[in-house]
């Protein structure tokens, strides 16, 4: 049994009279201790798949239909309640800016400690004891004195490493990292990352990685899904999607990477941008900013179909496969 | 945090010498005190002489400087009406106002905190929506009006509460009587405690109110929640915590525009402080009365500011006492 399956999920937002759906057919399951990669540009529903998956979408936003399982059980249906068990507990979420995801006026002991009472049955001594060698794993030093600091005191890289400790507080099954390095230092994003597939790899965790960068997704993650316009337009193993992607987006997006351009040269861009909720073209969301573009892709919306070794959303993938190898070999 | 201490305390002298020069320049100008103290008959030479004497003709500078000295040690000169020290006749009056505003602050805190913050969690709820109306008429209708109303309808149609004066006064020490200690004393100060609070209380609770909608939608909110923590530890100690932070600084400052707001309300009420004691000195044209009045309510309001700030750095975390003073 996989750890989390997710099966066509759609969220929506409520507007005064009518609603606007922000995911749509979502499909996917994640087994225990695997890492997915949520990739795509932004709007095209990564952060808003993994605050799904929490059940943590703030009004407007609803989940309007499907099944999220983790472990068997859907908890789009579950009680306040309920979920509070597992939330923190067996699934934790990384934010994207450790700047404001915590408390200012709480110590940092005092965020690790309610998380851990929120959950065991633990005195204090005990819980801080917990803290110090959790804060220890992400290589936090004097981990005691931390304890009594506040936010505004530490680093952002340094409060990132608390975050990712909070998160492992409670030894969750999967961990949900939404951007968690993109409000960092580039110097220190690399570390971040390390130590984040590390830990996941030691303790045999399962990581959502929510991100726009491929080449972070190419190094932490098994499998990718790339996201576009609240859809996954493909999916597939992290190294075929990276070295022969099959979805035109894919491929813009691994050919906009400054590697792909010989120096000097500019880099090579998508034309256009994510359209908003509001206007999602009719067929393929992509088509419009798409040069292979038919028009069928400007009319009918395409089904994910096994191409090759992944799963793509294309009509068009027989015909582009034949083209880009083509382009390829020369 | 010794540092910002001296600092603040030297900010508050600076603010009381400004408020001292408004005050002496009242005094400067504000009638003949050669008319109160002599009468018709008194010839143009003897009042020349008269001036002399008094230092009515020195520089601004040195009657400035003399005023300040006098000030410093408590003289804040003579009540025309009293024939007693300036400062004595408000000192004796200050407890009835500071107790009003006491009684009121209790509503206010008592009361802003769990409405602010209930009208923020359940904004959608009819009970919300009838606290927030009520709360624009608060804010929208005059004390004075308000202070009538109440009489009208509580002292006068039911009957419930007095509708003038302290009651029985019990005396705790100095000039200082107390309304807390007797049940008719509770009694009288229960009304005008309301109406003072009348404006104060729907600013705050719509205050608070807004801090908090704010806060709940903030980033460390939604993680707290992420964490699985229960929502009332959210509610109370991650989301209050920060909205007070920025009430308090708007509360200390309000704290002392109440004490000006007590002249309408004790008028009404006919209440023995310092408020009604100074209408009448403006109708008695008792200038150093006038004056001393201005500079103790100008004092009480730095002293609860630089008080305020003081909580506020102890408070907030993320202010550092030590490093604002150097």
């Amino acid at each position: 049994m996989s750890l989390l399956s997710v099966r066509d999920l759609s969220v929506k937002f409520a507007m005064r009279d009518h609603s606007v759906t922000a995911l749509k057919g979502i499909d996917f399951d994640l087994a225990k201790g695997e890492r997915l990669g949520i990739v795509g540009e932004s709007g095209a529903g990564k952060s808003i798949t993994g605050f799904a998956l929490m059940n943590l979408l703030s009004r407007p936003g609803f989940i309007d239909q499907g099944k999220i399982l983790f472990q068997g059980k859907d908890i789009v249906h579950m009680s306040d309640a309920e979920m509070r068990t597992i939330r923190g507990n067996r699934m934790a979420m990384i934010f994207q800016d450790p700047m404001v995801t915590l408390n200012p006026v709480l110590t940092i002991g005092q965020q690790m400690v309610e998380t851990l009472k929120a959950h065991r049955k633990l005195s204090k001594s005990d819980a801080e004891q917990i803290a110090i060698m959790k804060l220890r794993q992400v290589y936090i030093p004097s981990p005691e004195e931390r304890l009594n600091q506040y936010p505004h005191e530490l680093s952002g890289g340094m409060r990132q490493r608390i975050v990712i400790a909070i998160a492992l507080l409670l030894d969750p099954e999967l961990i949900i990292a939404d951007e968690p390095t993109t409000a960092l230092d580039v110097t220190i994003q690399a570390d971040i990352m390390e130590l984040l597939l590390e830990l996941c790899q030691s303790s045999k965790v399962g990581l959502i990685l929510i991100t726009h960068d491929l080449g972070v997704v190419s190094q932490m993650t098994d499998r990718t899904l790339v996201m576009y316009a609240g859809k996954i337009i493909e999916s597939g193993r992290t190294s075929e999607i990276i070295n022969d992607p099959q979805h035109p987006y894919t491929q813009g997006l691994i050919n906009a990477l400054p590697q792909q351009t010989e120096p000097g040269r500019r880099l090579k861009q998508i034309p256009g941008n994510m359209p908003s909720l509001t206007g999602i073209p009719d067929g393929c969301a992509f088509s419009p900013r798409c040069e292979f573009a038919t028009d069928q892709c400007r009319i009918t919306p395409p089904e994910i179909v096994q191409y090759e070794h992944v799963a793509v959303a294309c009509h068009e993938v027989n015909r582009l496969h034949h083209v880009t190898s083509k382009g390829l070999d020369k | 945090m010794l540092a910002y201490l001296v600092k603040r305390v030297f900010q508050a002298i600076g603010v009381m010498l400004v408020i001292s020069l408004i005050g002496f320049a009242i005094q400067d100008n504000l009638g003949d005190p050669l008319r109160e103290l002599v009468g018709q008959s008194v010839t143009e030479e003897v009042r020349e002489e008269l001036r002399d004497q008094l230092g009515l003709n020195d520089s601004f500078v040195k009657q400035y400087s003399r005023f300040l000295g006098n000030a410093l040690q408590g003289d804040l000169g003579t009540s025309y009406f009293f024939k007693e020290p300036a400062l004595d006749v408000i000192l004796k009056k200050l407890p009835a106002t500071l107790e009003l505003v006491f009684g009121a602050t209790l509503i206010i805190v008592g009361l802003s905190v769990p409405l602010g913050v209930y009208t923020a969690i359940k904004p959608n709820t009819i009970l919300s929506r009838i606290i927030m109306g009520v709360s624009i008429v608060g804010i929208s209708i005059p004390v004075f009006l308000t202070a009538i109303l109440m009489i009208y309808v509580f002292a006068v149609g039911y009957g419930w509460f007095p509708s003038f004066g302290r009651g029985d006064v019990v005396h705790v020490f100095g000039y200082w009587d107390t309304n807390f200690a007797s049940v008719d004393g509770w009694m009288h100060i229960i009304l005008p405690s309301l109406a003072l609070a009348s404006i104060m209380l729907p600013l705050f609770i719509r205050l608070i109110r807004a801090e908090m909608m704010e806060v709940l939608q903030s980033e460390y909110v939604k993680y707290a929640k992420a964490k699985g923590i229960h929502p009332s530890r959210i509610y109370f100690v991650h989301a209050l915590k920060n909205t007070l932070l920025p009430v308090i600084t708007v509360g200390g400052v309000q704290i002392g525009t109440m004490v000006a707001y007590t002249i309408l309300t004790e008028t009404v009420f006919q209440w023995p402080g310092m408020g009604f004691m100074f209408l009448e000195a403006v109708n008695r044209v008792d200038t150093p009365l006038i004056v001393a009045y201005l500079i103790v309510v100008g004092f009480i309001f730095v002293v609860t500011n630089t008080i305020v700030d003081l909580i506020y750095g102890l408070v907030n975390p993320t202010v550092n006492l030590a490093r604002m003073g150097a």
